[in-house]
């Protein structure tokens, strides 16, 4: 009780802090060379927000709203309290923006060039990333099927899939630009290598993974091979595909950013990336790469939150 | 309640006469037992044996089965962890295969009868899928079997209120006790009528109040249902308790020991009966036949 009414007093009080704090590191007798003084009010801030946030995240509202709010509510400041300590530290500081960008100049940079990024934003992750996780991870899924069903596959594919799996990106990429050429396929044909196997391996360990009363009772009704895959272990498998599907989704934005650094027309993220770092420009690295963390998270999440409509059922969500 | 039995039992019936391509066999549950048909068993095993390799050499798990089961009977098996009853269960119902010996059920092999879908096996485990409702599960074998959608939520709902689950259709497996999964269970495996009800084991793993409680449900069921069950149990008084017939099984080789009748009992009774003298001298001819069948090993 003490302390979340500490926290609810805390909690404005610091959040005014940081803002009068970011004010005057803007202002132009501190940026740069701020003094003694305001580091300590920064490490006082801290400080406080520290225990304002861990009051926060006792508190336990009886309201089921308030309760989601509140949830919310401690990583929304977190991160916002770990973009204002970047931000005073690199102003205050004076780091040289080729080092380390401020977050307002990444967020006014990306502002300003929104309409490149939504150039390279459609052709690395609408064509690119897209197009090579959608294939990889069908065919992923569908050899493991065949891979099932045909035994001498399933022992010849796995130690391939392994020794595949183990291929450094960086190695594979110029191959497919050989390949499929400069554009996007190449780049799509990196993501497809990548998230073929974490499927292939997924699907055959879940097709494996119904019980054996399960299957006793398959037999029992004399139901045959597709019937036994469809009604038990398929889903049985769900949740090992949608694993895959997890990893996949961040392994498809890395496959396509890196193969876009070994030749690649003039548009795409991991393109700029390379050619801005050339030109000394890291504020629009850092915009690309902020885009990148969006998009992947968006990504991620999506797949995250359709799991868990179709797992309903499985221990780790069930309510 | 006699009212309700009755107009169960002649709903059975019906489903019978109308089900496609189900012989006529078991509308025989609407005649007295004693006019049940005195020939033709509906389990009929001669010199069945099971012998499957392990590690450390052979293990005999049945050696020289003989069984009869006619219709209508309600069959316990029973003997110690090992003797093979459970053995047996699974090759009436072809879950394993014998190394010698015959055995049919209603005139055909296990596999045929498998085939023809004349076993609702009731396991250890309620086995629901925890991605269906009560009633999807319930429905599943008749999805299998290819019924049509009105005729699947006729049946299911008709288990349902069978087995006291109204009013649960739309929760998931996870949602219910251990004793309703298992009632569950068996709506799932009376739904697509099988002929004979195979259940191992199937309240071992739930605690002895709720036991005695679905031990009671089980009989009113084969009462109104007049199915051949077959249960194995290492419980002496729900062996008794349960059954017409009981077969004591013992270990290494798995044998049949002794084959007692308690068809005197009668079919209607209540958990007070395990009180009375009748009960008791079965109970302890059980026992000492469990007891003769240890010494062997020692």
């Amino acid at each position: 009780m003490n302390v979340s009414r500490r926290a609810i007093v805390l909690t404005p009080l610091a959040l005014l802090g940081c803002a009068y704090a970011l004010n005057l590191v803007h202002s132009p007798t501190v940026a740069g060379q701020a003094g003694l003084g305001f580091w300590a009010f920064i490490i006082v801030l801290w400080l406080a927000a520290a225990v304002a946030l861990s009051g926060l995240s006792n508190l336990r509202p009886k309201n089921l709203n308030m309760r989601r709010l509140a949830g919310l509510c401690v990583p929304i400041l977190f991160g916002a309290f770990l973009f204002f300590l970047w931000e005073v530290i690199v102003v205050g500081a004076g780091v040289p923006s080729v080092l380390m960008p401020a977050p307002s100049a990444i967020g006014g940079r990306f502002v300003a060039s929104l309409p490149v990024l939504l150039a390279d934003f459609l052709q690395t992750f609408v064509k690119s990333v897209l197009s090579g996780y959608v294939i990889g991870c069908l065919a992923g899924f569908l050899v493991a099927i065949i891979a099932d069903r045909i035994p001498f596959l399933r022992r010849g594919l796995l130690p391939l899939g392994n020794f595949v799996s183990a291929l450094p990106v960086i190695g594979i990429a110029p191959i497919m630009v050989m390949w499929f050429g400069f554009d996007w396929p190449s780049k799509a044909a990196v993501v497809v290598v990548m998230t073929f196997f974490p499927m292939l391996v997924n699907t055959v360990a879940g097709l494996a993974a119904a019980g054996r009363l399960e299957h006793d009772l398959m037999h029992s009704y004399a139901a045959g091979y597709w019937t036994t895959l469809v009604k038990l272990r398929l889903p049985v498998a769900l949740p090992f595909i949608f694993n895959a599907l997890k990893i996949n989704s961040t392994l498809a934005l890395i496959g396509a950013i890196v193969a876009e650094f070994f030749g690649t027309p003039i548009v795409g993220m991991g393109f700029r990336i390379s050619i801005e770092v050339s030109r000394m420009s890291l504020d629009m690295v850092w915009a690309e790469i902020a885009l990148a963390a969006i998009a992947g998270s968006i990504f991620y999440g999506l797949v995250a939150l359709v799991e868990r409509g179709a797992t309903f059922w499985h221990p780790s969500y069930r309510t | 309640m006699q009212l309700k039995g009755e107009t169960v039992l002649k709903r059975v019936a019906e489903d019978f006469m109308g089900g496609s391509g189900v012989p006529s066999g078991l509308a025989s549950g609407t005649r007295p037992a004693s006019e049940a048909p005195p020939h033709a068993p509906v389990v009929d095993i001669k010199g069945l044996s099971l012998t499957y390799e392990a590690a450390d050499g052979p293990v005999y798990a049945l050696s020289n089965v003989d069984l009869q089961i006619t219709e209508g009977e309600f069959v316990s098996f029973i003997g110690p962890s090992g003797c093979g009853k459970t053995t047996l269960l699974r090759v009436i119902a072809d879950l394993e295969q014998p190394n010698g010996g015959h055995i049919h059920v209603n005139g055909v092999s296990p596999s045929e009868a498998r085939v023809r879908r004349d076993y609702g096996f009731i396991f250890q485990a309620p086995a629901l899928y925890p991605w269906r409702t009560i009633q999807k599960n319930v429905e599943l074998p008749l999805e299998i079997f290819g019924l049509s959608k009105a005729e699947r939520q006729e049946r299911s709902q008709r288990q349902l209120e069978l087995v006291n689950l109204k009013g649960f259709e739309k929760k998931f497996p996870w949602q219910l006790s251990g004793g309703m999964q298992q009632r569950a269970s068996i709506a799932r495996a009376l739904s697509f009528d099988p002929k004979l009800l195979l259940m191992d084991e199937p309240f071992g793993a739930l605690d002895e109040i709720v036991r005695d409680h679905l031990n009671e449900q089980l009989l009113k069921l084969w009462d109104k249902t007049r199915k051949t069950v077959l249960f194995v149990t290492h419980s002496i008084p729900e062996a008794v308790f349960l059954s017409s017939k009981i077969v004591v099984m013992s270990p290494r080789p798995g044998r049949i020991i002794d084959v007692i009748d308690a068809s005197h009992l009668g079919r209607e009774r209540k958990l007070e009966i395990r009180e009375t003298p009748e009960f008791l001298k079965i109970a302890h001819r059980v026992r000492e036949g469990l007891r003769a069948g240890h010494s062997y090993d020692d």
